[in-house]
């Protein structure tokens, strides 16, 4: 009789914690899941607060990082000398490598009518070092920027160039809206 | 040039983009002569914000292009992780504890390695999962994604009932330790059990840093995640071949001795409402089964009589003399540990680079932060209340979290020195993670099965 006595002691003492337990699951992840702001968020820098560290380019799981330049053109003053296209000191204003600020010669420029030339970002190629963004945004418009590209973000629960950023620059924003553009809001 | 060049404001900002200056020479130099003079006007302009050169007005028509940004994905693959998650916490306790297969948790494995591991490269996870909860209980204004809400609570709601499915077969770290584990040396028991309080140290730590700032050192020291990723940082593949290695003669080094989710699982599998049994029916006491467990997770008979509990009175007094002492003891600890972490946080390191600035000890160039907190504003009592209220919710979070662990120190300590009694060997029911290793070198368990063994003598395992 002691016996069982006390194997149904044991057992309900561990049934009681098993529903305590379950309660306490149960709490913890209702409150969480039925909060107000439960929409869907993904990872976007925030334009304004980047100062152009370059560590997008390296610390991103990805082999070549999801963040790359965005460009506003209806920002850009289509200069012939684009402080985020060249090199401080270039040799000559024209394409060759050797005057281009990017590494990978991502930006192609493209002639329109004088004194006025366009600039556009080649994503493929852009490696998220955010060179040019700092060349524009020091001394040109700012139409440069940097942007996380949810074509190929894999959504890291606790994005890795977030927890790096020294200027803490990456917010959460909702997925239906993953950009935080410029130029946007003025117009 | 060159005096014009430093009455430009901005000069200290340009050092590495700007010239030294234009060589006259150069084609370009009568654009850049006119650069320099426009920059000494648009440099008084704010930094951001207005167009320094307003976009022109093209004669020819020009029609300036649009921004383009590439759609972003469907939501559908987080819910099609949780189902999978779902559909491997179930097979895996179904085949653990009904079907007793071995191979059918190695074939499991793969797949979960494959899956979770491989194909979705170790995110998101069950285990960095606490940090968002930690962080979303904290923080009001942080929400947790539905499908990390998941990967958080499934496994362990299947860990009250079945016990710990979720390390046998679904997740991605178990399963590469395990399918590595080919010449397993059993780690002493007085070795082993200290070593299993480290997850609650490292859990508690996490969560204090993840509900004090959203700081997850768990996803940013994980081991395995840069192998599934086939890359990065050298230190976190360094730590995961490391680990990895030991893997291949030590079961499953970083779940017993560092996972901070399998603390959780193991406590909640204590009271789980099934657990494995190791042999189908009668225990012969020939410690094959012992033998065979790479994880030391099978104790050994205390007695011929378990409902004579010798150890029944005692393990009651520890209890209650011990969990008190150590929840204060730790809890005071945690609070130290708690003040001392303010520094880790992005927060408290910029108040600590601040203050050197201040001070004039910081070395040149300034970090990013500093640079980005000076573009930012400078804002120096915002930072100083930020720091105020960072130490005190991190006082008082390591003070609870230290108790917490003090309550568990106690249990842990009470339960290695009066274990449980037992006439059979058993599986512990926290540190059993379900492998199915015992069933097979069980010979009652293969009688069962049908298969032909020469029964052990009774009681011959024992010394």
């Amino acid at each position: 009789m002691a016996e069982k006595d006390g194997i149904s002691r044991r057992e309900v003492l561990s049934g009681g914690l098993r529903g305590l337990g379950l309660l306490g699951i149960g709490t913890a992840t209702g409150a969480l899941a039925t909060r107000d702001k439960r929409d869907d968020e993904v990872w976007q820098i925030d334009p304004d607060a980047c100062i152009q560290c370059g560590l997008c380019a390296t610390e991103c799981v990805l082999e070549i990082s999801a963040v790359k330049t965005v460009h506003s053109h209806g920002m850009c003053g289509y200069c012939e000398l684009c402080t985020g296209y060249f090199e401080p000191d270039p040799i000559n204003l024209d394409e060759g490598a050797e005057n281009q600020l990017c590494p990978t010669g991502a930006i192609e420029r493209t002639y329109v009518e004088h004194p006025y030339y366009e600039y556009r970002i080649i994503p493929d190629l852009c490696v998220g070092c955010g060179k040019c963004v700092k060349g524009c945004n020091m001394f040109g418009n700012g139409s440069l920027y940097l942007q996380v590209n949810h074509d190929r973000c894999v959504d890291c629960n606790r994005c890795a160039i977030a927890s790096a950023c020294p200027a803490e620059a990456f917010r959460l924003v909702p997925r239906p809206t993953p950009y935080l553009l410029r130029g946007k809001e003025e117009a | 040039m060159k005096a014009e060049r430093q009455k430009r404001p901005k000069a200290s900002e340009s050092r590495d983009l700007r010239p030294s200056t234009f060589r006259p020479s150069t084609p370009g130099g009568r654009i850049a002569l006119f650069w320099i003079l426009v920059s000494l006007v648009i440099g008084a302009l704010p930094a951001l914000g207005i167009e320094r050169f307003p976009p022109p007005d093209f004669s020819g028509g020009h029609e300036i292009p649009e921004t383009v940004v590439p759609a972003s994905q469907a939501r559908t693959q987080a819910w099609v992780d949780v189902a999978a998650l779902a559909l491997g916490l179930g097979l895996a306790s179904w085949i653990s504890l009904r079907l007793r297969s071995r191979k059918g948790l190695v074939i499991l494995s793969i797949a979960a390695l494959a899956y979770f591991g491989f194909w979705r490269q170790g995110c998101v996870c069950a285990i960095g999962s606490v940090q968002n909860v930690a962080l979303g209980l904290a923080d009001p204004g942080y929400a947790v994604p539905l499908a990390v809400i998941a990967f958080f609570s499934l496994p362990l709601i299947v860990a009250l009932v079945w016990g710990r499915g979720f390390c046998a077969g679904v997740c991605p770290h178990g399963a590469i330790q395990e399918l590595v584990l080919i010449k397993p040396h059993k780690v002493p028991h007085w070795l082993d059990q200290p070593l299993r309080l480290l997850p609650w140290i490292y859990l508690s730590l996490a969560l204090l840093l993840a509900a004090t700032g959203g700081l997850f050192i768990i996803c940013k020291y994980d081991p395995f995640v840069g192998i599934f990723r086939m890359g990065g940082p050298r230190g976190m593949l360094l730590l995961g071949g490391g680990l990895l290695v030991l893997s291949m003669f030590v079961g499953r080094p970083y779940c017993r001795w560092l996972c901070p989710y399998g603390a959780l699982l193991g406590l909640l599998s204590r009271v789980s409402r099934f657990r494995p049994s190791v042999t189908p029916d009668h225990c012969s006491r020939c410690r094959l089964c012992e033998t065979a467990c790479p994880y030391g997770a099978i104790h050994p008979p205390t007695t011929d009589e378990p409902s004579r509990d010798p150890d029944a009175r005692p393990r009651a007094l520890a209890l209650v003399l011990l969990i008190p002492l150590s929840a204060l003891l730790f809890g005071w600890l945690g609070g130290k540990v708690g003040l001392a972490s303010v520094a880790w946080h992005p927060t408290g390191e910029l108040a600590s680079q601040v203050t050197m600035a201040e001070a004039g000890t910081l070395p040149e160039p300034a970090p990013d932060e500093i640079t980005a907190w000076r573009q930012a504003g400078a804002d120096r009592p915002a930072l100083s209340t930020a720091v105020f209220v960072l130490e005190q919710r991190s006082l008082f979070l390591g003070r609870l979290f230290g108790a917490a662990f003090g309550v568990v120190a106690a249990l842990h300590l009470v339960r290695v020195r009066f274990p449980q009694a037992t006439a059979d060997y058993v599986t512990d029911p926290a540190d059993c993670v379900s492998c199915a290793r015992c069933f097979t070198a069980c010979p009652y368990e293969r009688l069962r099965r049908g298969e032909a063994v020469n029964l052990p003598v009774e009681g011959g395992g024992r010394a």
